[in-house]
């Protein structure tokens, strides 16, 4: 499948946190996690991620701790605050509505009426 | 981590920033390598994914929420850099602001201290005077009406919602500790000071007990007073101290610099114990009333409570109090004319301080305009257009910001001598100080001037055909800043004619004013106030003796030509205006024309050198016994009789508080410039009447006295007479004195001290202006020529003669010069209405204003364009050819 579609508005805040949420994670293996989660369907342009990461920090929704990596390499690490937690839950569970509402008229059949 | 920690930790956090974004790209590239591409395409690859560094860096950035600090920061660096780097735009440019920005703090320093500053006691909003009022009261030419002391005390008793106080003005001799001096005190009800909420600097306010007729007589001493008298000793309490020739016991000191309608008295004693006359009945109404609102009252409830209060005194004491009522009005400095001559002052500044910015600016777009290919590399480089806008205007700020700290201190230096400058004496000096509210003035005004003239380069900043600008050659992106040039020279020249037309019609109307003729010889005349010893006053007969006595011993000193009482003379406070009518059957009082009354002996025409021009002056036979006589002016006897002889004819004045009000006119004199030089020909009341002081009944005899002065005609210089007369008139029991002495001389000068204060400032603005004006000028169009040298030269290698190349730049300037002069024309006809309505003896508005000025400005403006047109006249033009 060679076809891919940009994010949606503010899915990428959602998609960070709920990476963090795995455990404490540095940026590029966020990027290539985004990556293999969407299976490859959605761009993810990481000229975007780094100031995405940033802005997530600066709301108090991720913490940044520098740590070394398996391979000895210092690294900033991202984890999820608890106000980052809470975040993530409202986020996810509105995302979550959002979609199903859309698949509803979406799976309407034509015509309405039978 | 909070914002002010990370603008803190900004370099650190530069850094882990640069390793978080290249731990990224290793990562990539090692990945991209392991997968089989090579490591040049590994690095190349994993570079295009991320994106430009410097952008993501940039966005991280801004995410963090601090970027316009580190913005600010920058460009405040930059600015600095840029403006050290012209180290001589930078200093004209901050000496033009700096002085613009200097003048109108100090002027404001001044209204804000005068004007703005409310009264210097504590919760002064509270505060309210109380004035009488009465369909008769000519409140226009007499000012407010005071209160009758038992009025006074009437309402005192019954109000409600003020807590109220009353104040009478008053002078006197005292006789010890020390010389004898005139002292100024005030009989104070006890309130006075706890109304106001000013507490004593020592010992106690008046008792009630001690505020009635037998009351133990006590002195509250000035601070000033008790600083001259007691050198600022305790001691001074419970000492004694004789004035009028009573004994007081000293109870209390004044703080210093207690001021109460914008004096500070010598003295203060309690009203109820003077047993006047004046204050016992409801007829006189001397004491002026001040008064606290009680807490949760309003003015209006004063208000409607005092004519309630008004109305009840009307029907109870029918006889004096009707018609009569009251008003209530909030506590405001008393400033007097001073009010529209410090606005007219802040307004002149005003606009130097405009000239200023449009000074600056032109320099500030030359420089822009020279600076358009660095801007357009900016925006290349990725620069929004806000992003430059806000630089230009960091840049402006800065600028703004310096010239007003400079002007801050020029004003801070300026502000005491200027006020000690001001002509008589400024109201409310003491309270003339730099406070948080000039300095927020002066910051506000520097920012706004930095943004004024820091905008219109700012927008220019070049956006569109960026291209073009980059490749573009200087010589083809002249032409969109000459119109914006233009505008401000235009805008300078227009400013400087208001100032200098203004200045121009000052000056004329001094010369004209200095040329007039007062109406009297004011050479070698002294006058002075005299009070006689207080033993004499008591019995009007020992009075009259001693005013003789006074005038035979003056007579005898040597240097002495002749001498006079009078009670007010010209070109000095204090007035008698009285109704009168040339008919036994008067129309109502305010309908009756209102002339003023001189009070003086036989020699006073002498003494002064006024024409007699009919009949005679008073002599030693007008007395009591004999017909009632005055002498009028040219002025009454144009106005009452027309072309009529008026000698021989009458005239009655109500109020004089003779037995008859009838008098015959003997004489007719010269009209005497009571107003001043420059006061009179607008004033109210002209027209003047002379009477005997011989004739005074006794029951004015000692009133009179109490404010009579001395006019001596001298041989010599007036002021080397002063001592042999203290000396000789100082009297048997040595409490004779003379205060406020002047020559004629002085007080002629200082009528005009007001409009040749103005002319002197006007004059430094205009100059100011001028010079400004001319640097602008200068400046705009050594940079415009400079931009057209290519120009010129190719003219030059055509075969343009020196002086067509001169008079072609010369058109250019001309062009603006004469645009700016129309307008500053129109607009200073509308200055000088101003200027007519503010200032005493204003002469119309005239084309010699202009005729005289508008030459300067010119030919000044002319000078200022040749020099860059002479130096373009002397191109080589090959070399102007070849350059850029």
């Amino acid at each position: 499948m060679n076809q891919k579609t940009d994010l949606p508005q503010g899915t990428l805040d959602l998609l960070i946190l709920k990476i963090a949420a795995l455990g404490p994670v540095h940026g590029y293996a966020i990027a290539q996690r985004l990556e293999q989660v969407s299976k490859y369907v959605v761009q993810v342009p990481q000229g975007s991620l780094y100031p995405a990461l940033h802005r997530l920090e600066n709301r108090g929704l991720l913490a940044g701790d520098w740590k070394e990596t398996e391979t000895g390499r210092e690294a900033k690490f991202y984890r999820l605050t608890r106000k980052g937690r809470a975040e993530l839950e409202t986020e996810a569970a509105s995302w979550e509505r959002l979609t199903q509402a859309i698949g509803l008229i979406l799976g309407l059949s034509d015509g309405g009426a039978e | 981590m909070n914002w002010w920690h990370r603008l803190l930790h900004r370099n650190k956090m530069e850094e882990q920033l640069d390793k978080e974004l290249q731990f990224h790209l290793e990562h990539h590239e090692a990945e991209l390598i392991s997968a089989g591409a090579s490591p040049a395409e590994a690095r190349r690859r994993a570079r295009l994914t991320l994106g430009g560094p410097e952008q993501v860096k940039e966005e991280c950035r801004g995410a963090r929420g601090t970027l316009w600090i580190e913005d600010a920061w920058q460009d405040l660096r930059y600015a600095l850099r840029t403006l050290r780097q012209k180290p001589g735009f930078a200093a004209v440019a901050l000496l033009t602001l700096g002085l613009g920005i200097g003048a109108t703090t100090l002027m404001f320093t001044l209204v804000n201290g005068v004007l703005l500053k409310p009264l210097p006691y504590p919760e002064p909003d509270q505060l309210v005077v109380v004035h009488g009022k009465t369909a008769e009261w000519n409140a226009e030419l007499f000012g407010a009406q005071n209160v009758a002391y038992a009025d006074f005390l009437d309402c005192q008793r019954a109000s409600r919602s003020l807590d109220v106080a009353a104040v009478l003005f008053n002078g006197g001799t005292l006789s010890e500790p020390g010389e004898p001096e005139y002292v100024d005190f005030r009989e104070i009800s006890p309130e006075l000071f706890s109304v106001l909420r000013i507490p004593l600097l020592h010992g106690r306010a008046f008792t009630p007990e001690e505020d009635k007729i037998g009351g133990s007589p006590v002195a509250i001493l000035g601070y000033g007073f008790w600083q001259r008298h007691f050198a600022g000793s305790t001691d001074a309490l419970g000492s004694s101290l004789t004035l009028d020739g009573k004994r007081y016991s000293i109870v209390g000191i004044a703080k210093e610099g207690f001021l109460l309608f914008g004096q500070e008295a010598d003295l203060y004693t309690p009203v109820g114990q003077d047993s006047a006359r004046f204050l016992r009945n409801r007829v006189a109404h001397p004491m002026r009333v001040v008064a606290r609102l009680r807490p949760g009252s309003t003015l209006a409830q004063a208000q409607a409570e005092f004519s309630l209060l008004g109305r009840q005194l009307a029907e109870a004491y029918k006889d004096s109090n009707a018609g009569r009522t009251f008003v209530v009005q909030s506590f405001r400095p008393d400033v007097g004319d001073v009010r529209p001559i410090l606005w007219l002052l802040l307004g002149a500044v005003g606009l130097v301080l405009l000239i200023a910015c449009a000074n600056v600016a032109s320099l500030l777009l030359a420089r822009a305009v020279s600076r358009e290919r660095e801007l357009a590399m900016r925006v290349a480089l990725g620069a929004t257009r806000g992003r430059l806008v806000r630089q230009c205007l960091t840049e402006s700020a800065v600028l703004g910001l310096a010239g007003g700290a400079l002007g801050v201190f020029v004003a801070s230096f300026g502000v005491r001598p200027f006020v000690t400058f001001w002509p008589g004496a400024l109201p409310r000096a003491e309270e003339v100080q730099f406070d948080w509210h000039v300095l927020l003035f002066a910051g506000a005004v520097s920012i706004l001037s930095g943004l004024f003239f820091g905008l219109a380069p700012a927008l220019r900043a070049p956006f569109k055909n960026l291209q073009q600008t980059l490749r573009a050659g200087m010589r083809s992106i002249a032409g969109g800043s000459r119109r914006l040039h233009g505008i401000f020279v235009i805008s300078e020249i227009a400013l400087a004619i208001i100032l200098l037309v203004s200045a121009g019609m000052l000056g004329r109307t001094l010369l004209y004013l200095s040329s007039l003729d007062p109406g009297v010889d004011i050479h070698n005349v002294l006058v002075t106030r005299m009070a006689l010893s207080p033993a004499t006053l008591a019995d009007p007969a020992k009075t009259r003796a001693a005013w003789k006595d006074v005038l035979g011993r003056a007579r005898r000193l040597p240097g002495v030509q002749s001498i006079a009482t009078v009670d007010t003379f010209p070109m000095r406070e204090g007035d008698n205006e009285e109704a009168y009518s040339t008919t036994a059957d008067m129309p109502p009082a305010n309908k009756l024309p209102f002339a003023l009354l001189t009070n003086a002996s036989p020699d006073y025409l002498k003494v002064m050198g006024i024409p007699l021009r009919r009949g005679r002056f008073f002599d030693d036979h007008d007395d009591l016994t004999n017909t009632q006589v005055v002498v009028i002016d040219e002025v009454l006897a144009q106005n009452a009789f027309g072309k009529e002889d008026p000698v021989g004819k009458r005239l009655w004045i109500p109020e004089m508080g003779y037995a008859s009000n009838v008098f015959e006119i003997i004489g007719v004199v010269g009209h005497v410039r009571q107003w001043g030089l420059g006061g009179d020909d607008q004033a109210k009341v002209r027209a003047q009447i002379y009477y005997p002081f011989s004739q005074l009944p006794d029951s004015l005899v000692r009133r009179w006295s109490e404010l009579m002065s001395i006019a001596v005609r001298t041989g010599t210089s007036p002021l080397s007479l002063v001592a042999p007369l203290r000396g000789e008139l100082k009297g048997a029991s040595n409490d004779q004195v003379l205060y406020e002495v002047h020559t004629m001389e002085q007080l002629a000068d200082d009528s005009l001290a007001q409009q040749r204060f103005l002319l002197l400032l006007f004059g430094i603005f205009a100059a100011l202006a001028l010079g400004l004006a001319c640097i602008g000028i200068y400046g705009v169009l050594a940079y415009l020529t400079n931009r057209r040298i290519p120009e010129i030269g190719v003219r030059i290698a055509l075969g343009a003669r020196p002086a067509d190349v001169i008079w072609l730049v010369l058109r250019q300037s001309l062009g603006m010069i004469l645009v700016g002069v129309a307008l500053g024309s129109a607009a200073a006809l509308g200055a000088a209405q101003v200027l007519r309505n503010l200032v005493q003896g204003m002469q119309s508005t005239s084309a010699v204003a202009f005729a005289v000025t508008i030459p300067i400005l010119v030919f000044a403006a002319m000078f200022a364009s040749f020099l860059p047109a002479r130096r373009a006249s002397r191109l080589d033009p090959v070399t102007a050819l070849r350059q850029d």
